[in-house]
């Protein structure tokens, strides 16, 4: 018969047998098995997760609240960063272009800028800062305050109703925010060069869409859905397995934000190395 | 004020089944070879001080714990060797109340309890679960709470919104985790009636932990006392209020 051990379970048992090897060996290795148990637990938590992604209840009502949440609340903040992002860098790059009688390159630059890096890295962060948080500190209240135990001895899937729908939610928005922030830049980018210069919106854009292509589009956007899937991951795996007490709470929320942006950043850099191979 | 009949239960057929039953936390020993039967039909009280492992007792019977030693059979089936299909399925049929409420803080009092019926009681229509949830916040003395959010609640009234969130699926056995705790002594008193009025209705097996004598004495068949992870004494409410002993009696003033 097969066993079933619960995720949240899971997390102590996993730490639970390696404090149990580390007792027999050498007191040394007592950080090094707590950080294997802590990975253990992290696959453990992804493999749940992708089980219970193509089970056959889908919540479909959450995943689109989720979605709303994450994207449309998400909108004003996103809009902001995206359009001074835009500006701040076509009034920084545009005295150097000067210098070399190169500002008719202005707009490609700039365009190119945002759509390879500022503004997926730029949004990214942001998002691991408001939606990473926000999954870390509901989802670390619901687990102190038992609510995740009372889905489940109702027999209902935290897992699935909580972690999947949020994950998906997130992969599915950050790219749109991502897009609309790139859209937002360049727009914001049209507003610079028309701070000293005079550009029309017209030539702006046609300079703009000239100089990108299919090239810098791709990687940029697949990117985009790691950013959106290690953010709602980190969210939930940091809020899903709070400890206890309110204290957890904030920690949860604290430990979402770091770990999510400095994962965008990491995968960044490994997503520049394999589009530079491949492209 | 009703009292309990002891003579309907059935004390042949265990519902609840615990045996040698140890639980640790950090090798600190919280339950220590634990022994205990729920029969059906039973109101069973478990007193305890606090911190002497009364909630880690009943999260191991619905699993919420993994137990470190012992057996547990609910309904016939291990607990500890069922798959999650089966698992899920037992759940079902126990009602738990969380001493702290669980109540969905994003959700409101109806949404709260619709979450659970709609996913216990697959077969429901829409006019059905309005009115059986309209019934058991009326039972419950909160009719007008329906389309509250949990943080307008005081703490009393949460705690009868989940004890309604809990009795709304109609389980066959119901763990409270000391449902009258924190309530004033009318309130107190109309819960622990409920309790009983749900056990004579619905022929539910119960194990109440509370510190509330008088809850108590309205609800008991049987006694149980926790004590340093045992079981330190068992018996009828009137055995408990005569016993002279040091640990029992200030439970009793
Ligand atoms: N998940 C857990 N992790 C670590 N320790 C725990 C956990 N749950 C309970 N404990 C410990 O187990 C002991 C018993 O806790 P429990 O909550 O069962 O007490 P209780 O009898 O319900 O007390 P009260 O009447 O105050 O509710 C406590 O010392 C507590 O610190
Ligand atoms: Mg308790």
């Amino acid at each position: 018969m097969k066993k079933f051990t619960p995720v949240i379970k899971a997390r102590g048992f996993a730490t639970q047998q390696s404090k149990r090897l580390s007792e027999k060996t050498l007191k040394k290795s007592q950080v090094a098995s707590i950080f294997f148990a802590e990975v253990a637990d992290v696959f453990l938590f992804i493999t749940v997760l992708i089980k219970e992604t193509f089970s056959r209840d889908f919540e479909f009502k959450e995943f689109f609240r989720q979605c709303f949440h994450i994207g449309y609340k998400s909108l004003p903040l996103v809009s902001v960063t995206g359009a001074i992002m835009g500006l701040v860098l076509t009034i920084q790059s545009r005295p150097v272009l000067v210098d070399f009688g190169a500002v008719s390159l202005l707009p490609g630059m700039v365009t190119v800028s945002i759509i390879r890096e500022m503004g997926p890295v730029i949004t990214a962060l942001i998002c691991a800062g408001k939606v990473g948080s926000g999954m870390g500190a509901e989802l670390g209240s619901m687990k102190v305050t038992e609510q995740i135990e009372a889905m489940e001895v109702s027999s209902i899937n935290p897992m699935r109703y909580l972690v999947v729908t949020r994950v998906l939610a997130a992969t599915l928005m950050i790219p749109i925010l991502i897009l609309y922030a790139d859209a937002l830049g360049i727009l914001g980018g049209w507003a610079g060069a028309n701070i000293k210069g005079n550009v029309s919106f017209v030539l702006f854009f046609s300079q703009a869409f000239a100089s990108i292509s299919f090239v810098d589009f791709l990687p940029a956007v697949a990117k985009s859905f790691f950013f959106g899937a290690v953010i709602g991951l980190v969210g939930c795996y940091k809020g899903y397995n709070a400890g206890r007490g309110t204290a957890s709470v904030g920690v949860a929320a604290n430990s979402a934000v770091v770990l999510a942006s400095l994962l965008v950043i990491v995968i960044d850099l490994i997503a520049v190395q394999i589009s530079d191979m491949i492209l | 004020m009703t009292t309990p009949s002891p003579n309907k239960i059935h004390r042949t057929e265990a519902v609840v089944e615990i045996n040698n039953l140890s639980k640790s936390f950090d090798n600190q020993p919280v339950l220590n070879d634990v022994c205990l039967q729920l029969f059906k039909g039973e109101n069973l009280v478990v007193l305890g001080k606090s911190g002497s492992g009364k909630s880690v007792l009943i999260k191991c019977i619905v699993r919420l714990l993994n137990p470190d030693g012992g057996s547990i059979h609910v309904l016939g089936q291990d607990i500890t060797s069922v798959n999650r299909d089966e698992l899920n399925d037992l759940r079902k049929k126990i009602g738990f109340l969380f001493q702290s409420g669980a109540l969905y803080d994003s959700m409101t009092v109806k949404q709260n309890m619709e979450f659970h019926l709609k996913r216990i009681k697959k077969n429901l229509t829409k006019k059905e679960i309005k009115e059986k949830i309209a019934e058991v916040l009326e039972n419950v003395g909160l009719p007008e709470a329906l389309n509250k959010m949990p943080a307008q609640l005081s703490g009393g009234m949460r705690k009868r919104i989940s004890l309604a969130r809990t009795i709304v699926v109609d389980p066959q056995i119901m763990l409270y985790d000391e449902p009258t705790t924190g309530l004033d002594p009318v309130t107190s008193d109309e819960i622990s009636t409920l309790i009983n009025q749900v056990q004579e209705k619905y022929k539910t097996s119960s194990i109440i932990i509370t510190h509330d004598i008088a809850c108590a004495r309205t609800n008991a068949n049987r006694v149980v006392m926790l004590q340093n992870g045992k079981i330190y004494m068992e018996g009828s409410i009137e055995m408990f209020e005569k016993s002279e002993d040091a640990i029992i009696k200030p439970f009793f003033i």
